[in-house]
């Protein structure tokens, strides 16, 4: 058995009203890539920010052993200087600087007092080849490239401090498969590098391609380690304890098949963006029927979360051309509170940038968009709000201490059901769902699917925008794949496959 | 639960606001020692609540201004010049009262609105619009007093506004009695909504603070506008700002908690974009709360001017800072969407406290600036330093 690179030992984390990590054993050997998996809220983000210093030394109880010395981190510097780089899922890159700046942004390369320039874009475009960037520009802005392009990016970042140990947050979240194989192809040759890697990933294919180690957490403890050399890791085998039980087909059936009339139609659907200067969507048309679940297929950037911004109500202020019908009449939504009005729901793709105000409670949220429904004259009544936000907490199962809990606070699965439930309380007949199970674990993505069989059963219709195809092809009864903001084909949930979905995608 | 447990847990989840009202119990206490309890007799702290007015209103609309994330630096020449408008009309034109203010008001909410409109429409940081009201209301104030200088405002009822007391039903010497007796509706009103509140929440099964709990809760809110309303009946009872402060407060308070229209004014602080993509109307409610705020600052010029009795080329100078100031004490996230009507108002007093006690003891203006810019920082970094304690 090769040597431990890190240990942490009997780790216990409270916040308020929760045991985030209770008792938790980790233990990464070195050079190995090894993988943290768990339910939402299982408490491997805090495990990982209890070891980076995020969670100075103190406030929590337990021992991080590095190297087989104990270490006491009171600031992400402290853990940085002991070789420790955490990429967290959200990125933090500032947009408006270059590649060159960012990587060595925190640590600048000087030449007496001052910044060396020259040696900085050197060994910045060093560390670009490093992460397989060969073609990018070390002063293009960030905000110019893709967020593929971007992970790795923060990535030739953590590898310019010197890291021993890396610790990528849900890294492949919001990559397409593409993105995502250079990512995992990354992480292979600096493990030859003897870099030693912690993954955290929902996403279990990737887990099972590419783990040593697999380490699963479960309501703050850890339940096991598998390992890959042993032949010990399926994906059976980790959904089991990550959520328990077993679950056989994460695609839960649906049984009905007879869909109704057109609920929702756009025809020649085309937008125009000022803010970027050039045509976003073109020609657009597709329907969805009561009672069906539609697949919008493609790859990032390929125009997906404009289409549902542009129908609805436009909230990016585009110039749109062309018809949109809801239940068969003919509909101009000025604002999203119009496409609400009509029966239109949008779950958003990033909950925590427009999705989900984080320094609001879990009630507050759950019925910002549709506080009529709790008002007598104009006055509000907060118990019905309280008894509302509690119905859809037990509904969705959210997982919180009340319905009083701060929504920054939460995990990120179920700041995703809050999501849900804001919008299932405006009680609308179409609901858009854009990449609905992003960052959230196998079980409740089950669950989400679950909701939507349930849903659709009672007569509701959902266009699901997704970038995991597996998801797109399970759960979808017609799927539209979207190439460069034109339909470039439509299948039926028999003849789709994800070769056919790719080939359109792509061209 | 023992009541020691759960006073404990009150003063955790609350910690912010009971720390601000421990507060301004403690700068109160210490003046009332060092100056021999001349703070805190009837006529000293009448006198206080009564300055303090033309600030606790601005201080009311302030709020909501930093709650959406903005700022509004014209409140202060806004009230000074509208004050004067005030005047003019009282004086040049024999314009009643309540016609006067009825106009002030209006062209309160319509400088509002335009500023607003500059916001929003136009895309101009509220920061540089206001910064350029600032400039256009203090020349303008400039501009209509420049014939006269100050203009004194010989009108007795407009002046009672900011002067004048409330008037007395039955005479006993040395107790105002409706002032009294006001005092005691209120407690009554309150003990009753505070008994129909609990009473709804246990239809629902919610949980409610224990018996022993609300009665102490019951009792000590009613101890404390007792013992304001006795010391205020002391000498000459409530006067007008009082109960012009009281209704502005009534009202906000009741809009930011009770209202979509308040609940949505949060929600565009929280996160204007998840705002937008709820269907509220950012823009709207961005406008509603600027018209608000000068419309709230035009009243504040009534109230500083009836005062004064007069309007005065430098009416309003610096209202805005203290305006903020107190927001800020009070507990308004410098991130915006957090922070209470009441609890800037209680900053206001906060602030309106330190300078009168100040004064009282005759401390050096230059030591006065220091300490409230000492205190200001301090209640600011107790509100960073507790926000993370509270879920
Ligand atoms: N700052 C905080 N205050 C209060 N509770 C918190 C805080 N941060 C996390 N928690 C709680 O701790 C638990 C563990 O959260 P954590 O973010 O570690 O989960 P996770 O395993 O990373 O989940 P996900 O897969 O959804 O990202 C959750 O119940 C969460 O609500
Ligand atoms: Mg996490």
């Amino acid at each position: 058995m090769n040597e431990n690179i890190l240990e942490m030992k009997n780790i216990t984390k409270t916040f308020p009203g929760v045991k985030a990590l209770d008792d938790v054993n980790f233990q990464v050997e070195k050079g190995e890539i090894h993988c943290l998996v768990g339910e939402n809220g299982a408490g491997k983000s805090t495990l990982m920010k209890v070891l980076s210093g995020v969670y100075p030394y103190g406030e929590y109880s337990g021992d991080i052993v590095l190297n087989g010395e104990i270490q006491k981190f009171y600031s992400i510097s402290d853990s940085e200087r002991a070789g420790i780089a955490i990429i967290y899922q959200e990125l933090a890159l500032i947009p408006e600087l270059s590649v060159y700046e960012n990587i060595f942004l925190g640590h600048e390369i000087k030449k007496g007092k001052l910044i060396d320039w020259n040696e900085t874009i050197k060994q910045a475009g060093a560390m670009l080849k490093k992460v397989g960037l060969h073609n990018v520009n070390p002063a293009t802005k960030i905000k110019d490239l893709g967020v593929g392009k971007q992970q790795l990016i923060e990535i030739a970042k953590a590898l310019s401090k010197n890291v021993k140990l890396l610790i990528l947050d849900e890294p492949t979240a919001a990559l397409n498969e593409g993105d995502s194989e250079n990512l995992l192809k990354l992480l292979r040759e600096l493990k030859a590098q003897g870099v030693t890697s912690v993954m955290i990933s929902h996403k279990l294919k990737e887990v099972i391609a590419i783990a040593d180690t697999v380490t699963v957490l479960r309501d703050g403890q850890t339940i096991c380690s598998m390992s890959a050399e042993r032949g010990e890791i399926s994906e059976s085998i980790i959904i089991k304890h990550m959520v328990g039980r077993e679950i056989d087909n994460i695609f839960p059936k649906r049984n009905h098949k007879d869909f109704g009339d057109i609920v929702l139609e756009v025809k020649n659907w085309c937008a125009y963006d000022p803010k970027i200067g050039r045509d976003i969507l073109h020609n657009l048309d597709f329907n969805v029927r009561k009672g069906e679940i539609i697949g919008i297929a493609g790859l990032m950037g390929a125009g997906r979360t404009e289409l549902a911004h542009s129908i609805f109500g436009n909230p990016g202020e585009y110039r749109i051309k062309g018809d949109l019908f809801v239940m068969g009449q003919k509909k101009h939504f000025k604002s999203p509170n119009d496409a609400i009005k009509a029966g239109v729901a949008y779950v958003t793709e990033d909950r925590k940038g427009n999705g989900l105000i984080l320094i609001d409670d879990i009630k507050q949220n759950i019925t910002i968009a549709n506080l009529k429904q709790l008002t007598q004259q104009g006055i509000l009544n907060r118990n019905e709000e309280v008894k509302a936000a509690n119905y859809y907490k037990e509904s969705l199962n959210i997982k919180a201490p009340s319905v009083e809990q701060k929504v920054g606070n939460l995990s990120g699965g179920n700041q995703q059901k809050v999501s849900l439930g804001k919008w299932l309380f405006v009680k609308p007949n179409v609901l858009i769902l854009d990449e609905p199970t992003r960052g959230i674990d196998v079980g409740a993505k089950f669950e989400i699917y679950t909701l939507m069989n349930k849903l659709v059963e009672q007569g509701l219709s959902i266009i699901m925008i997704s970038s995991e195809l597996p998801e797109v092809l399970g759960m979808s009864d017609r799927i539209y794949v979207v190439s460069e903001g034109k339909i470039a084909g439509e299948l039926t949930a028999e003849e789709a496959t994800q070769e056919k979905i790719m080939e359109m995608a792509t061209n | 639960m023992g009541v020691i447990n759960e006073a404990k847990k009150l003063m955790k989840q609350n910690i912010r606001e009971y720390g601000m009202y421990i507060a301004l119990v403690v700068i109160m206490l210490t003046f009332s020692v060092a100056t021999d309890g001349l703070f805190m007799s009837s006529r000293n702290i009448s006198n206080l609540i009564n300055q303090t007015g033309y600030i606790a209103v601005l201080a009311v609309g302030m709020t909501l201004i930093l709650i959406i994330r903005h700022i509004d630096l014209s409140v202060g020449f806004v009230a000074g010049f509208l004050g004067a408008v005030a005047a003019i009309l009282l004086t040049k034109t024999g314009v009643p009262v309540w016609a006067t203010i009825v106009i002030v008001l209006a062209c309160g909410a319509l400088i509002g609105s335009f500023i607003g409109f500059l916001v929003t429409k136009m895309g101009i940081p509220s920061f540089v619009a206001t910064l350029a009201g600032m400039l256009v209301f203090r020349g303008a104030l400039l501009r209509v007093t420049s014939g006269t200088g100050t203009i004194i405002i010989p009108n007795k009822s407009f002046n009672a506004i900011g002067n004048g007391f409330i008037p007395d039903i039955a005479h006993i010497e040395g107790i105002h009695t409706l002032t009294l007796l006001l005092g005691v509706i209120a407690i009554g009103f309150y003990i009753w909504g505070e008994f129909n509140n609990r009473k709804n929440k246990l239809t629902y099964n919610f949980e409610v603070l224990s018996n022993t709990m609300f009665t102490l809760k019951l009792l000590f809110v009613s101890l404390v506008i007792g013992y304001i309303t006795w010391t205020l009946s002391g000498y000459n009872g409530l006067s007008w700002t009082v109960i012009v402060v009281i209704i502005v407060v009534l009202i906000y308070n009741f809009i930011t908690n009770k209202t979509v229209l308040g609940r949505h004014i949060y929600a565009v602080g929280g996160n204007p974009d998840a705002a937008k993509l709820s269907g509220i109307n950012v823009n709207r409610i961005t406008l509603i709360v600027f018209s608000s705020m000068s419309m709230l600052a035009a009243l504040s010029g009534i109230l500083f001017t009836a005062r004064l009795q007069s309007a005065t080329t430098t009416a309003g100078t610096l209202f805005e800072l203290d305006a903020i100031a107190a927001a800020y004490v009070g507990g308004v996230s410098a991130a915006g969407g957090v922070g209470k009507v009441t609890g800037s108002i209680i900053g206001a007093f906060v602030m309106a406290s330190l300078v009168n006690g100040m004064n009282l003891m005759g401390v050096d203006i230059s030591y006065q600036y220091i300490i409230r810019g000492a205190v200001l920082v301090a209640a600011v970094i107790f509100d960073v330093k507790t926000r993370n304690k509270r879920s």
